[in-house]
């Protein structure tokens, strides 16, 4: 546990000693504002509805982004190879990079609660589905950064770790949009399966333990992923 | 201390490590020498438990690697080739983050960072980042990472590769003083070093072991041909060559231009019966020569190196 959050506060820090952090964090402030305040005054209502719409396609390429140095960089310098000769167990690891890239999502999402504040003043809010939605966009956020933990073990090369991440995440955040492409057979499938449907009922302020479950499996099973794929470098 | 038995490491069907038996011993400082690609890195990594075996068993302090990873790990201190830190961390950082992995109390935390810094001569350097330092001060700051807790057992990756004389000696003299308490394992290409530093030598070659002794018994127990240096006032070459060259034992005896033009030099190379010098001595006693140099050449370890590794 104590090596996990050794890990995950030294992870965390490189963030924020680097100036990849506000870099990050500015280009999605820039895209996200700019496009839920673009049509905000035409909808003239008081929600975040275009926002948390429009989430998990910006997450999509901005946690890969974040997560792609996680491993790659490590097994590009070699320092994997201190780290893992410590004595720690590759699950703290994976577990500590994880929940790093998870909170950096997160952390991404506080300045954006100033849109919810200054929407209260000019409007009267329904905190409900404001509360959902971030609740869905952490939860959201950790998924992703599990799916880019995954991709980044794959690769010593960042940019195909951030790539294939992408893919991933875009995949999860479109599959129900797309359903209509597939036989009505397996349409019930991909939308189960798209972490788009999912964020979007949490988003409406319903809390379904179905939805959350999901979240937790997505996380799961990339880490699990992560993990055997590290276990196989050996 | 440390038991290997069978070791075998295969990358695809590339066989890096050969079914290796090895067991060191408390407080030894073993040598792995070996050319390029002989699979030191491999057997290195191994031991840490950094890569896997393809088979075979290692035995640390009768913990299996495999179900006791941890305690492993935790009696280990391992400094991979070329010291790959976090290059953004400054150096203080950077040891308190291994402590903190090590699960070291914050207290002997600072204190043991403290010592290291006395130790490996860090002092200077805390306050920088690891990217900024040269090579031997990296190296000096991954010793200091591998000996964080103390560790019994150290093991070390070509750790003076690419640094300059004088930081190579420096480095030799903290393994020799850490060497005295703790049981150390080097790799090295490098003869002068495995001779300068270890009290034993391991020849690994295509991933086999070929020689394994303490520097003497490898050079002793090659056996062989041997040369003696022989020099000479008031000699002539033909005259001290018949002389020498009757002696029984004797095989060879040739001239080394040298550029005293008064001193004859002689290279003698006898097949192998002891007491040769002795007999040479009487030799040139008989006579009114003056005898200024007479020294017996042990195989070098570079010969017996050369000899094991070369490629048939």
């Amino acid at each position: 546990m104590t090596r996990t959050f050794k890990i995950f506060a030294k992870e965390l820090r490189d963030y924020f000693v680097s100036p990849i952090a506000y870099i990050v964090i500015c280009i999605f402030l820039l895209i996200t504002g700019w496009f839920f305040f673009s049509t905000f005054f035409i909808y003239n209502q008081a929600n975040l509805r275009t926002f948390f719409t429009l989430l998990p396609v910006v997450f999509s390429f901005v946690i890969p982004a974040v997560t792609m140095r996680l491993f790659a960089e490590e097994l590009h310098s070699g320092s994997y190879e201190m780290l893992l000769t410590l004595p720690v167990k590759l699950s703290d690891v994976v577990v500590g990079k994880f929940l790093a890239g998870a909170a950096f999502a997160s952390l991404m999402l506080v300045p954006t609660l100033s849109y919810a504040v200054s929407i209260s003043f000019i409007g009267d809010l329904d905190w409900g589905p404001v509360a959902g939605g971030y609740l869905g966009a952490v939860l959201l956020g950790a998924a992703y950064s599990a799916v880019g933990v995954f991709a980044s073990s794959l690769t010593r090369n960042q940019i195909v770790a951030f790539i294939t991440g992408m893919v991933i995440c875009f995949s999860l955040t479109l599959f129900d949009k797309i359903a209509i492409f597939f036989p009505a057979a397996i349409v019930g499938v991909f939308t189960q399966i798209a972490a788009g449907y999912h964020f979007e009922n949490i988003s409406k302020g319903i809390l379904d333990t179905r939805d959350v479950l999901y979240f937790f499996s997505v996380i799961f099973v990339f880490l699990y992923g992560a993990h055997l794929v590290m276990q196989e470098k050996r | 201390m440390i038991h290997v038995e069978k070791l075998t490491k295969f990358y695809g069907s590339f066989c890096a490590v050969d079914q290796i038996d090895l067991d060191v011993s408390r407080g030894e400082i073993t040598g792995l020498l070996g050319p390029n690609g002989a699979g030191k890195t491999t057997t290195l990594r191994m031991l840490t438990g950094y890569l896997a075996p393809t088979s075979g068993t290692i035995r640390i302090n009768d913990l299996s690697i495999d179900d006791d990873a941890l305690a492993v790990k935790k009696l280990i201190g391992y400094l991979p080739e070329s010291a790959p830190l976090y290059h953004n961390m400054l150096v203080y950082d950077y040891l308190d983050y291994v402590a903190g992995i090590r699960g070291m109390q914050s207290r002997r935390k600072a204190e043991r960072i403290h010592e290291l810094a006395d130790l490996c001569g860090l002092s200077g350097i805390m306050h920088k980042t690891v990217g900024e330092l040269s090579k031997g001060l990296k190296q000096r700051v991954g010793l200091a990472h591998a000996m964080m807790e103390d560790p019994q057992i150290l093991i070390l990756d070509e750790p003076t590769s690419g640094l300059d004389p004088n930081q190579i000696v420096e480095i030799r003299d903290i393994i020799r003083r850490i060497g005295r308490e703790k049981t150390v394992i080097l790799s090295t290409h490098i003869l002068s070093e495995a001779e300068a530093a270890c009290d034993r030598i391991v020849i690994i070659d295509k991933g086999r072991i070929a020689a394994d002794g303490s520097t003497e018994s490898l050079k002793q127990g090659s056996g062989g041909e041997h040369t003696i240096h022989l020099s000479l006032l008031g000699a002539d070459f033909e005259e001290a060559s018949r002389a020498i060259g009757a002696i029984d034992g004797v095989s060879r005896v040739e001239r080394v231009e040298g550029a005293n033009v008064d001193e004859l030099r002689l290279r003698i190379f006898a097949g192998g019966p002891d007491r040769l010098r002795e007999k040479i001595y009487a030799c040139v006693k008989a006579t009114d020569w003056i005898m200024v140099e007479l020294t017996q050449e042990g195989k070098s370890l570079e010969k017996i190196f050369r000899d094991l590794t070369r490629e048939v």
